[in-house]
């Protein structure tokens, strides 16, 4: 038994956590590998399974007036947390998030009061550490209410700062974080790192375009052809892709620098500056047909505007009512620009057969 | 940079009573935002627009002298509930708010 769980039926009692050496029977907190860091942020799925069992761990050597820092089950953040605390002692509540990280999942409500409470008494926490406070990631608050778990442990919460790399500060300052650790930032590296989740996601979505897209130009009068499936499509794959690209990661990158506070304006400058272009090869990418070049650029447009406003949900500066407010907007601009565009695909399609 | 990533203007549903606040400052704490502030003894709205509608405030706060409506502002998490016909609830398998560094 590596770990105080709960959530197994046959250890009701964490039976692990009773009686002496208690301290040889908390595990360290495991370290991750570079790699895991990397996969982490390409695949979700790698990302869930590769969660911390929940529990109480130990990083250095704590004693019973050791602070105790509660945490997500995600792996990054245990690891952060252990990197920030190399050089010290403390006690460290791993709560059962289903791996997802603070801020999601406080948001969520999975870190949350109720898991927070029973974490602590499954663990005994009360008989392992003197004192009777703990420190929450800043991040976990809209989860858990301060006052509740409180009344229910005993514990009193204070909240941490933002980044684990200012916890050792926050601790020598006595608990106190200064306004710049309790303010959420999202610099150009948050960003980029966000990037190939982005990317990734849109791409996967993008393929059922492109094989719609080859069906519809390979359909002759004569049935659906191969060849001009891929010859013709091709031009038009590569401006998708580059929308992709455009929306999934230009976008993140440049998002403060774009006017306008609505994401789907900023998506639709963006786009009308990086598709514009494309008509210098108006010859090659729409073989000089007008209906082709507007269906398409329509249609890229309004794709880019489109992921970058699935962007709202990444960023720690959008909120609940200015979305809805967006969606209102776009969601029928959207909508129309895609019949529109699809009309203009089906006159140009006509025109080829020569029906009109 | 960070005075720049602001979001749409006169959206936000925060809302005070400040008859009930006790001025213990958690909600200030908890604030990733800076949108409140204590000003004699009593909390003040100073950042309005800035407010991401955590509801980290309102859920710390002992004396229910904070409500908004939380939530996440994410359009995937709309357009999944327009699919699904459920709740928004955003995939948030995303790395997605949580910054890199963060716990
Ligand atoms: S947490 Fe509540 S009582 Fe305390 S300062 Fe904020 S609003 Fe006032
Ligand atoms: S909802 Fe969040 S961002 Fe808005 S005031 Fe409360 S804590 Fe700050």
């Amino acid at each position: 038994m590596t770990s105080l769980d709960c959530n197994k039926p046959e250890t009701k009692s964490c039976g692990c956590s009773s009686g002496s050496g208690k301290k040889m029977l908390i595990p360290a907190i495991p370290p991750v590998d570079k790699w895991g860091h990397i996969k982490c942020r390409i695949s979700d799925k790698f990302r869930m399974n590769y969660a911390v069992e929940p529990g109480l761990y130990s990083i250095g050597n704590p004693g019973e007036s050791s602070p105790v820092l509660v945490t997500a089950n995600y792996r990054l953040a245990c690891d952060h947390l252990r990197k920030a605390m190399e050089k010290s002692s403390a006690w460290v509540l791993v709560i059962d998030t289903k791996g997802i990280n603070v801020w999601c999942a406080a948001g969520k409500g999975t870190f949350g009061t109720s898991e927070l409470i029973n974490r602590i008494n499954c663990t005994k926490l009360d008989t392992i550490v003197k004192h009777r406070s703990l420190i929450l990631p800043q991040l976990g608050a809209p989860g858990v209410s301060a006052h509740k778990v409180t009344k229910a442990t005993g514990f009193s919460i204070s909240y941490g700062p933002i980044l684990a790399n200012d916890i050792p500060a926050y601790l020598e300052a006595g608990k106190e974080a200064t306004a710049d650790m309790r303010t959420i930032k999202f610099p150009l590296r948050d960003r980029m790192i966000l990037t190939p989740i982005e990317f990734f996601a849109a791409l996967r979505k993008y393929v059922w375009l492109i094989l719609g897209l080859m069906v519809f130009m390979g359909i002759e009068s004569s049935g659906i052809l191969i060849k001009p499936a891929f010859v013709n499509s091709w031009p038009l794959i590569i401006s998708g892709l580059i929308s992709v690209i455009t929306g999934s990661v230009l976008f993140p990158v440049l998002l403060p620098f774009i006017p306008f506070r609505s994401f789907a304006l900023k998506g639709m400058i963006l786009g009308i500056i990086v598709i514009i272009p494309s008509l210098l090869f108006y010859d090659k990418i729409y073989y000089g047909n007008p209906f082709l070049a507007s269906a398409s650029i329509l249609f890229n447009i309004t794709l880019i505007s489109f992921i970058a406003l699935n962007f709202t949900g990444s960023t720690p500066f959008t909120n609940i009512s200015g979305v809805k407010r967006e969606m209102k907007f776009s969601v029928p601009v959207y909508i129309s620009m895609c019949i529109i565009s699809s009309i203009l695909l089906i006159i140009f399609k006509l025109q080829k057969w020569g029906v009109v | 940079m960070g005075c720049r990533l602001n979001y749409l203007k006169n959206v936000v549903s925060l809302k005070l009573n400040r008859e009930k606040c006790t001025g213990c400052a958690l909600c200030t704490d908890v604030c990733p935002r800076g949108v409140l502030h204590i000003q004699n003894h009593k909390v003040e709205i100073i950042n309005r627009d800035r407010c991401i509608e955590c509801g980290a405030c309102s859920t710390n706060c002992a004396f229910n002298a904070i409500s908004v409506k939380s939530g996440v502002g994410c359009a995937q998490a709309f357009i999944n509930a327009i699919i699904t016909g459920g709740e928004p609830e955003c995939g948030c398998s995303k790395n997605g708010r949580s910054s890199s560094g963060c716990c």
